[in-house]
């Protein structure tokens, strides 16, 4: 599998993507009420991924910024009131950076809070003028330990660390996402690794320590794909609570 | 009128002086509230008293449970003064007063109906008392019998298909507060000195039929308020006066209460709006220094005790309609005066504090008036609570207090009002899913075959087209207007005339307001057939007679729901145009009619009895309650779902539109501090977009278990994390169990 290789087309139209749908979340996609931007494609596949269905960039279905904007303007009071802002999840939205681009800059532009949801695997190609429209960084590290960020994922992890340390120097508010998979990323090593990483960079505001669970097992049935993670049983509380302490111990706000 | 010493004394330190002449709870309030602004940091906990006494009572729930009721006295029909005085634990009680003569045994009401009382006691094993039996069918005639009197054959049928159904029409109509804290401000005898000059007032008039009929109520009024008296005296208090002291307040405020429970088995005995009146009592005490925080709170709790066992007698039907024996004893919590000073006081918390004092519980049914403007600390305090058990409902105080002023108390779970000026006559509702399929069959029942409806022409072709549909319902619900506002019609006539609420209806001003509360259920399933119509292909499977009884679709059709327009506007059209039918009928004693969109927990049964609809749902399914938009179609969240429940305008439902949420704790934040902030977001953000009541359920891991035993109660139960949304009674058992224990991992 060359799930690595980038395979979005660089040559898109201005102001058109593609994506996999759209959904208004509370306090699980950023801060406050979000009106999140799931966009199609991801050069990942990790094995717990629960979003297969935004795996391929053919799946998804073209949009154009005016009409997401326009979706968003539904909920702008909304989301002044109860206080929010915009996501652009994925898939993998920096597969599609100048789309991308255009929603967190209209968004940003128009005095809604932003936030990107990304692997960092792409980081090269997000913008500083991007990541200024960026007022959150929801990045998922889903390794410290380059092998095992390459078992998870099928990826490289020295981008993302590349990408993290970038937003440090410009000094971008960052949340830290990590998902906890008993015998796959749960290992002493690859815990302390990204904590002490975490703690160094200054920007990161806190690391949000994801248990793994398989409530996407029927997706994949319906997809017809093997769910490779199906035996796996989520992590206890004790394991939750260790990884809380390796965080804590690096002085790293963990929730 | 002159103020006496007794009333001097009582009311010393209080300010104002128009509610001192007149009887006018609202401007005591407004004279003499003292809105908090701070954190619940001031609350006391349980004492050792409040649990002994409440331990009592607990230790009674597992038999009742079990047993369906705890006991039944079969012999006394139920009245002001009926019982012998009853206790839970009389030396160590603060409150007094039970509904019989001990705690959770049922009365019997037999004025409302006979039949329900019969059956009501032979299902749990009780036979009614012979003599009862002689006089309510010799002598005494019930407000049932007088409904089936009247009641013509067109709307014996429509109630017997069930396209107008939960009528009150063999039970109390219930929905009618009185306002309590009359009593405990005035004492009875001034109350029934001013009962006596509204019945002056008449001396003059022409003795037409209404004129007659008031002086009657009036002077029912006068009596029951000196019963209320003997009720109290037999509990040796006596509450000819005014309350002295806070204890006083609420034993008063109780007993004008009790006296309402004793006398009617209403749907819904909702309490009004206390907690704020209560207060005033509360605090000049504690400046007094005649009791502490701690016993001010054990006032509240023992007050909230005794409305946590205010029981009825229902028959197994009434129960599959509207399950869990709840009784709407409805208190009124927060919003604004009209001044724009919060009516949230310190007493405000103390009533929520019982939530955490004797653990959570349904009744009281806690409704907080919320506002955008009300005090951050008590906003975030109610929805810790909310998330802690679920037990709390909102509702708009935006909406309500330019309509009906900001001494508007809720009665059962939407239906606003002026406490003391306006009650309603309950209406139940009707099917309006079926009224579709009446509709396309010209008038036959879609299940039975049987002709219901008026017999127009049925909609023919294979494929429905939305013109032809929408011109047959809109004769269809011409029919249902009329005949709906008829039944209603008889049954007030005939439950003023053989259950009248003397005692309720003595603590309202004279003439009262009345509102005919309509309603309308199956609003989600008709909006969505009719998209379904409009947008896709519905194509018509008819049996051998022609009747149509199932539908295919083809093609995709915008559901309600998601804050989708093309669906949500269906919506609001039905509600306006069923409203704009009902305004044209001529209602009983010149009500003004109104409508809710509210089904409590009858959406289920509603389902039961209509047949296959045409936006796919099949035969039986539930349909989903009140407002809320169908199961599973609501496809991108909470906020979009209740921004298209939001669109239904209350002005076209002024006796509410009710929205259940359900969100788990992790679909509220990652840590719990987040999750209160973004639960106080969310209900900002719903209200301020004209919202008018939401109830929250926040779930915890006994809820989820529940789910998987009984997945039709939870039909919107939705597990998000991170981006990715499921509906939990869809999921395999396995895989909620999965969820079950990953859920309450490292939450609260």
């Amino acid at each position: 599998m060359n799930a690595a290789t980038p395979a979005g087309p660089l040559t898109q139209a201005p102001g058109t993507g593609v994506i996999s749908s759209w959904d208004l979340s509370v306090g699980v996609d950023g801060p406050g009420t979000r009106f999140v931007v799931f966009t199609a494609g991801c050069p990942l596949r990790c094995r717990y991924c629960q979003n297969p269905e935004t795996w391929r960039m053919r799946d998804g279905r073209a949009s154009t910024a005016d009409e997401i904007m326009d979706r968003i303007a539904g909920y702008r009071r909304f989301i002044s009131v109860a206080g929010g802002g915009v996501t652009i999840s994925g898939g993998e939205p920096l597969l599609q950076p100048r789309f991308t681009a255009e929603l967190l800059s209209r968004c940003h532009g128009s005095g809604l809070h932003t936030a990107l949801d990304t692997s960092g695997l792409l980081g090269v190609r997000a913008t500083d003028a991007m990541l200024a429209d960026t007022d959150l960084v929801l990045l998922d590290i889903k390794s410290y330990d380059p092998a095992t960020y390459r078992r998870v994922t099928g990826g490289p992890v020295e981008p993302t660390l590349r990408f993290a340390r970038r937003l440090a120097e410009l000094g971008r508010p960052t949340w830290v996402r990590f998902v906890l998979v008993p015998g796959l990323t749960d290992a002493p090593e690859n815990v302390d690794g990204l904590a002490r990483f975490v703690a160094g960079l200054g920007n990161v505001e806190r690391v949000d320590v994801l248990p793994f669970h398989r409530m996407a097992a029927a997706k994949y049935e319906r997809l017809g794909l093997r769910f490779p993670l199906a035996h796996v049983a989520p992590p206890d509380q004790a394991s939750l609570d260790r990884v809380h302490a390796r965080f804590q111990a690096h002085g790293v706000t963990s929730t | 009128m002159t103020v006496t010493a007794v009333q001097r004394a009582a009311w010393h330190g209080f300010h104002g002086t128009t509610w001192r002449t007149d009887v006018d709870v609202r401007a005591f309030i407004q004279d003499n509230v003292t809105p908090y602004t701070g954190d619940e940091g001031f609350l006391s906990g349980p004492t050792e008293r409040t649990r002994a006494v409440w331990a009592k009572v607990t230790a009674l729930f597992p038999e009742e449970r079990r047993r369906g009721v705890h006991d039944v006295d079969p012999a006394t029909p139920s009245s002001i003064t009926a019982h012998a005085p009853g206790y839970i634990d009389r030396d160590h009680e603060l409150i007094v007063g039970l509904q019989t003569d001990a705690p959770l045994k049922r009365a019997i009401m037999p004025a409302g109906g006979l039949r329900m009382v019969e059956s009501g006691l032979a299902a749990y094993g009780y036979k009614l008392d012979p003599t009862v039996k002689d006089i309510f069918s010799k002598y005494r005639k019930t407000h049932n019998d007088g409904v089936f009197d009247a009641y013509t054959p067109e709307i014996l049928a429509a109630r017997r298909s069930g396209v107008i159904t939960g009528l009150p029409d063999a039970y109390g109509r219930g929905r009618i507060i009185g306002d309590y804290r009359r009593v405990a401000l005035y004492g009875v005898d001034r109350l029934v000195e001013a009962k006596r000059a509204e019945l002056r007032s008449l001396d003059d008039a022409d003795a037409t039929e209404p004129v007659i009929r008031d002086r009657e109520e009036l002077a029912e009024q006068i009596r029951a308020l000196g019963e209320l008296k003997a009720m109290a005296a037999a509990y040796g208090h006596d509450v000819s006066g005014p309350a002295g002291t806070a204890q006083e307040a609420v034993q008063w405020l109780y007993f004008a209460y009790l006296a309402a429970v004793k006398e009617q088995n209403g749907a819904a005995m909702s309490l009004g709006r206390t907690s704020t009146f209560l207060d005033v009592y509360l605090e000049r005490d504690l400046a007094e220094g005649r009791i502490t925080e701690e016993r001010a709170q054990e006032l509240v709790d023992d007050f909230v005790i005794k409305l946590r066992i205010v029981r009825f007698l229902r028959t197994p039907e009434y129960d599959e309609l509207f399950s869990g024996d709840p009784t709407w004893v409805t208190e009124s919590i927060g919003g604004l005066g009209a001044d724009g000073r919060p009516l949230v006081t310190r007493t405000s918390y103390r009533y929520l504090q019982t939530l955490r004092n004797l653990g959570p519980a349904p009744e009281p049914n806690l409704t907080v008036f919320w506002s955008p403007r009300l005090p951050e600390p008590f906003k975030r305090f109610c929805a810790a609570l909310s998330i802690e058990t679920s037990a709390l409902q909102y509702e708009s105080d935006e909406l309500m207090r330019p309509r009906t002023g900001d001494d508007t108390a809720i009665a059962c779970c939407v239906s606003a009002a002026p406490v003391g000026r306006q009650m309603q006559f309950f209406g139940a509702r009707v099917n309006l899913a079926k009224t579709l399929l009446y509709a396309i069959n010209g008038g036959r029942d879609e299940l039975t075959g049987v002709q219901v409806g008026p017999a127009h022409p049925p909609v023919t072709g294979d494929v429905l087209d939305y013109g032809q549909v929408t011109e047959a319902l809109d004769r269809m619900m011409d029919w249902l207007a009329r005949t709906y506002v008829n039944a209603l019609n008889i049954i007030h006539y005939m439950h003023d005339k053989y259950a009248y609420e003397r005692l309720e209806m003595a603590l309202h001003d004279y003439p009262v307001k009345r509102t005919l509360a309509c309603g309308i259920a199956g609003l989600s399933v008709t909006a969505d057939s009719l998209s379904a119509i409009k947008h896709a292909r519905v194509h018509v499977v008819r049996d051998a007679t022609g009747l149509a009884v199932d539908y295919r679709i083809e093609g995709d059709y915008p559901a309600y729901g998601n804050n989708d327009e093309r669906a949500d506007a269906i919506a609001v059209e039905l509600v306006r145009s069923f409203m704009a039918k009902i305004r044209r009928q001529r209602a009983y004693r010149d009500a003004e009619p109104t409508q809710s969109v509210l089904t409590i927990t009858s959406n289920v049964v509603y389902g039961k009895h209509t047949g296959n609809t045409p936006d796919g749902r099949r035969a039986g399914e539930p349909f989903a309650p009140g407002a809320n938009p169908m199961n599973g179609r609501d496809r991108h969240g909470m906020i979009a779902s209740a921004l298209s429940v939001a669109r239904i305008p209350y002005d076209q439902a002024l006796d509410g539109v009710s929205l259940t949420s359900t969100a788990t704790p992790d679909g509220l934040g990652r840590t719990p501090d987040e999750r209160v902030a973004n639960l106080v977001g969310v209900l900002d953000g719903y209200f301020d977009a004209g919202g008018f009541h939401m109830n929250v359920n926040v779930l915890t891991r006994a809820v989820l278990l529940d789910a998987m035993e009984h997945p039709d109660r939870y039909p919107h139960l939705t597990i998000r994390v991170s981006g990715y949304a499921v509906n939990f009674v869809r999921l395999t058992p396995e895989q909620q169990r999965d969820v079950v224990n990953r859920t309450f991992h490292g939450s609260l």
